[in-house]
């Protein structure tokens, strides 16, 4: 046995109203920059629909993720390392610029430059990629919404495979947001399939991450990925991909696309994982044990026996602690009604998702029946097989069994909690219906529908602890400055480096975001109290007792 | 002039090329890369890429086994001059066609696709015309100098090959240059010239040809840096030309 900690996320897909915010603030803060126009780390999916890049859940075509070779073991299934070197020269499974889209931007100087004219001048779409003019037809969200319709139907891969039990009938059309980002798998085959070994997963959060330095540009990881989330940098002749924001993890800030939701809808937080059960967890026959295989290698943090092997392998006491308090261990294991996305990729995925209840809902609600009834949802979700299957076969590898389990669980949690809001007694046979007891069906409402920034977002710093070298001018030989130092000597650039560290990014926040230069404006005074003597009370000791000694205070307020 | 020729100046691009490569890689880690255009387009690249980097992959490994072996290995070996020079001949002219008509693939594909002809540097045109006249050279020295013999018969084992050795003996020996034919003695220099541009150039991708994938682990582990972010910021970025 051998724990290993793992930052994983957990989306609960009930509440995404897709507004991208996630995708656009990831934008603004990773891929803004030329080369990388095309590159969502983080898009929004209308499901049904074919998803960014075009129709990538189809791995027949693209050959993406891991598949069981004829003695039964786990390869990757573009081929194994002389396949991958053979056909590095020109990668046979690369999705083009055309399977994502042409990124475009506008003419805006015409608007500006252009000579008077009878007509208002337009700002023409150019072409990023060949600074042409071009017509646009396609982007990473162009079938927005437009899920369920006769529009994508034919193009969405996991469709494809229930297509003779789905009829698209206006009436029974469904559709739901999928947010996706970097699965940071346990069994990452985008770092198998890299040659260069420039890919790897950190050992002390598992976040997966491409080595700038050390990526050579042969875009197997591209192919690698069944997720499609790693992207060629056109212009630097890289990849890249999510980062997990590890910079703002690592402080114990949650990620960009997390800090931004609207719909307040992610978890993150830890998982300890027994990482020697990682490859045979992957590599169970039956594509439906997958989802039960990838739950089981994930570890109780309560459990005494994992915790002592957690503390022997190096994970530190305050990181257990937060795996305890984990939303993702709840969600996963406690509750289970975290599903992981594309199982049967055998990548072992850590971002999991809460199916949507709605699609049930809104069909219970259309028909004028109470929609939140446990006995109408409960028959609903039995009844309308298409949106159960479907979200098998995006979670489950077509299993609809623990799709239903979630869904009813979700079900029931709605109408145990209509009653208590509206006054009545409590029913202690709707949780016992799912197989929960009343607390549990409680502390599930608490995490998915309050949903407390500290509950939802539950991450421990980093360990990087800096007192020996922040004390470098103590304890170090400071000959180092000469040898050792930067080579810059004047201006701002010189001097040895800033460690950063949460006291910085701290102290940069206060600077940033107080209005005052030096002194809090909400104290009155600043005490010392080094020079108190003990007679008396210095102003500013004791809150002030009437309201002129409130001076600077209420001014603003 | 001789020895300007043929001991002064591959040096000079030795030295380059060696110190050169020490400096990108020091100091350029991040821009050393393969720079493909695959995403641009792929039609064409799919059949010039495999067939320019496997001929030359050819091509390379006739070169080090005429320049490196000596003849009298050959011969205790048993190998007559003529069964070894039909082997060099046909293997070289198949891995130098193959490399030709690739190279020809590739060419016509990055001056007619227009994103791949934007994302073309100077430095790349400079390298694609020293590559072009390098092997188109080569193919010259063996179609005209070995299957045709214009200009009389020229055995590069006893020649070339042997001022190459003494080169990298450190102890040139440059009358054996001297009186080779032109086109070999252009076919030396101008690949010297390509030498000494190499570091500075995409082709630095040689030597990260990736062989210890076929033996590491496949799934990576690597413990944080133990400075978090405190490297100075590297450049990440490139000038836009336009």
């Amino acid at each position: 046995m051998k724990v290993m900690a793992q930052m994983a996320m957990v989306m609960n897909l009930d509440k995404c109203i897709g507004c991208h915010t996630c995708s656009v603030t990831c934008k603004q803060a990773w891929t803004n920059r030329t080369g990388t126009e095309y590159v969502w780390f983080n898009n929004v999916e209308t499901r049904p629909g074919q998803g960014y890049p075009r129709r990538y859940e189809d791995q027949e075509e693209w050959k993406g993720g891991w598949t069981l070779n004829k003695r039964g073991r786990l390869s990757l299934k573009a081929g194994g390392r002389w396949r991958k070197l053979a056909t590095i020269f020109s990668n046979p499974k690369l999705p083009s610029i055309k399977d994502y889209y042409e990124p475009w931007t506008y003419d805006y100087a015409t608007l500006t430059d252009a000579p008077a004219q009878e007509h208002t001048p337009v700002a023409r779409p150019k072409s990023l990629i060949s600074g042409k003019d071009m017509k646009i037809s396609w982007s990473s969200n162009w079938d927005d919404n437009l899920g369920g319709s006769a529009a994508t139907e034919k193009h969405d891969p996991m469709l494809a495979k229930i297509a003779d039990k789905v009829k698209f009938e206006f009436e029974q059309t469904f559709m739901f947001y999928l947010p996706r980002i970097c699965e940071h798998c346990l069994n990452p085959s985008c770092a198998a399939s890299c040659p260069s070994g420039a890919i790897y997963k950190r050992a002390e959060d598992g976040i997966v991450l491409v080595d700038q330095d050390r990526c050579r540009g042969w875009r197997m990881c591209v192919s690698g990925c069944p997720y499609k989330k790693v992207y060629f940098n056109h212009k630097t002749g890289k990849a890249e991909k999510c980062t997990f924001c590890f910079p703002r993890i690592e402080v114990g800030l949650p990620t960009v696309c997390a800090e931004t939701c609207v719909g307040r809808l992610r978890y993150i937080g830890l998982v300890l994982y027994d990482a020697d059960r990682v490859l045979e967890a992957a590599s169970v026959p039956d594509e439906h044990d997958l989802y039960e295989a990838q739950r089981s290698v994930l570890m109780d943090p309560h459990d005494p026996e994992v915790v002592r092997a957690a503390e022997r392998d190096g994970i530190p006491r305050d990181w257990i602690d937060a795996a305890q308090r984990s939303p993702i261990h709840a969600l996963i294991n406690v509750f289970k009604v975290a599903l992981p996305l594309h199982p049967e990729y055998r990548t072992m995925p850590m971002v999991w998702y809460i199916p949507p209840l709605s699609p049930v809902i809104d069909v219970v609600r259309e028909t004028g029946e109470d929609a939140e009834d446990t006995g109408n949802l409960f028959a609903a979700i039995d009844a309308l097989r298409i949106p159960v299957e479907y979200l098998a076969e995006l979670f489950t590898a077509g299993d609809t069994v623990p799709v239903d389990g979630v869904l009813k669980k979700l079900a029931a949690m709605r109408s145990y909690m209509r009653d208590i809001n509206l006054g009545r007694d409590p029913d202690a046979s709707i949780p016992a219906a799912v197989g929960m007891s009343e607390e549990e069906m409680y502390d599930m409402y608490r995490l998915l529908a309050i949903a407390k920034y500290d509950e939802r977002y539950v991450i421990p710093p980093a360990h990087a602890e800096q007192a020996h070298s922040l004390e470098e001018i103590a304890t170090e030989c400071s000959v180092s400055e000469y040898g050792g130092g930067n080579p810059e000597i004047f201006g701002e650039g010189s001097g040895s480096q800033t460690p950063l560290a949460v006291e910085n990014f701290r102290m940069l926040q206060d600077r940033q975001t107080s209005d005052t230069i030096a002194s809090p404006n909400d104290k009155a005074a600043r005490v010392n109290l080094l020079n108190w003597d003990g007679k008396g009370a210095p102003p500013g000791m004791f809150p002030p007792k009437d309201a002129d000694q409130h001076h600077g205070r209420g001014d603003e307020q | 002039m001789d020895t300007f020729l043929w001991v002064i100046v591959p040096y000079l691009c030795l030295a380059t090329f060696v110190v050169g490569h020490f400096w990108r890689y020091r100091y350029d880690k991040f821009g050393w890369t393969t720079r493909s255009s695959q995403l641009y387009e792929n039609r064409l690249l799919r059949i010039g890429s495999p067939l320019f980097h496997f001929g030359m992959l050819g091509v390379v490994g006739g070169h080090i086994v005429g320049l490196l072996v000596p003849q009298s290995w050959t011969d205790t070996m048993g190998i007559s001059h003529e069964a070894y020079h039909v082997v060099a001949v046909t293997g070289g002219l198949l891995a130098g066609i193959m490399a030709v008509v690739g190279m020809v693939i590739l060419i016509y594909r990055r001056r007619t696709v227009g994103p791949v002809f934007s994302a073309t540097t100077v430095m790349d045109k400079v390298m694609y015309a020293f590559l072009a006249v390098v092997i188109l050279l080569g193919m010259w020295n063996t179609i005209a100098g070995s299957i045709m013999t214009i200009g009389g018969e020229y055995n590069y084992r006893e020649g070339v090959s042997v001022w190459y050795r003494s080169f990298l003996a450190f102890n040139p020996d440059a009358s054996l240059m001297a009186n080779a034919p032109w086109g070999f003695q252009l076919h030396a220099l101008v690949a010297f010239g390509l030498f000494a541009l190499w570091p500075f150039t995409r082709l630095v991708h040689v030597f990260s040809a990736p062989l210890g994938y076929l033996t590491r682990p496949y799934i990576v582990y690597r413990s944080r840096d133990d400075q978090l972010g405190s490297h100075r910021p590297r450049r990440g970025w490139d000038r836009i030309s336009q």
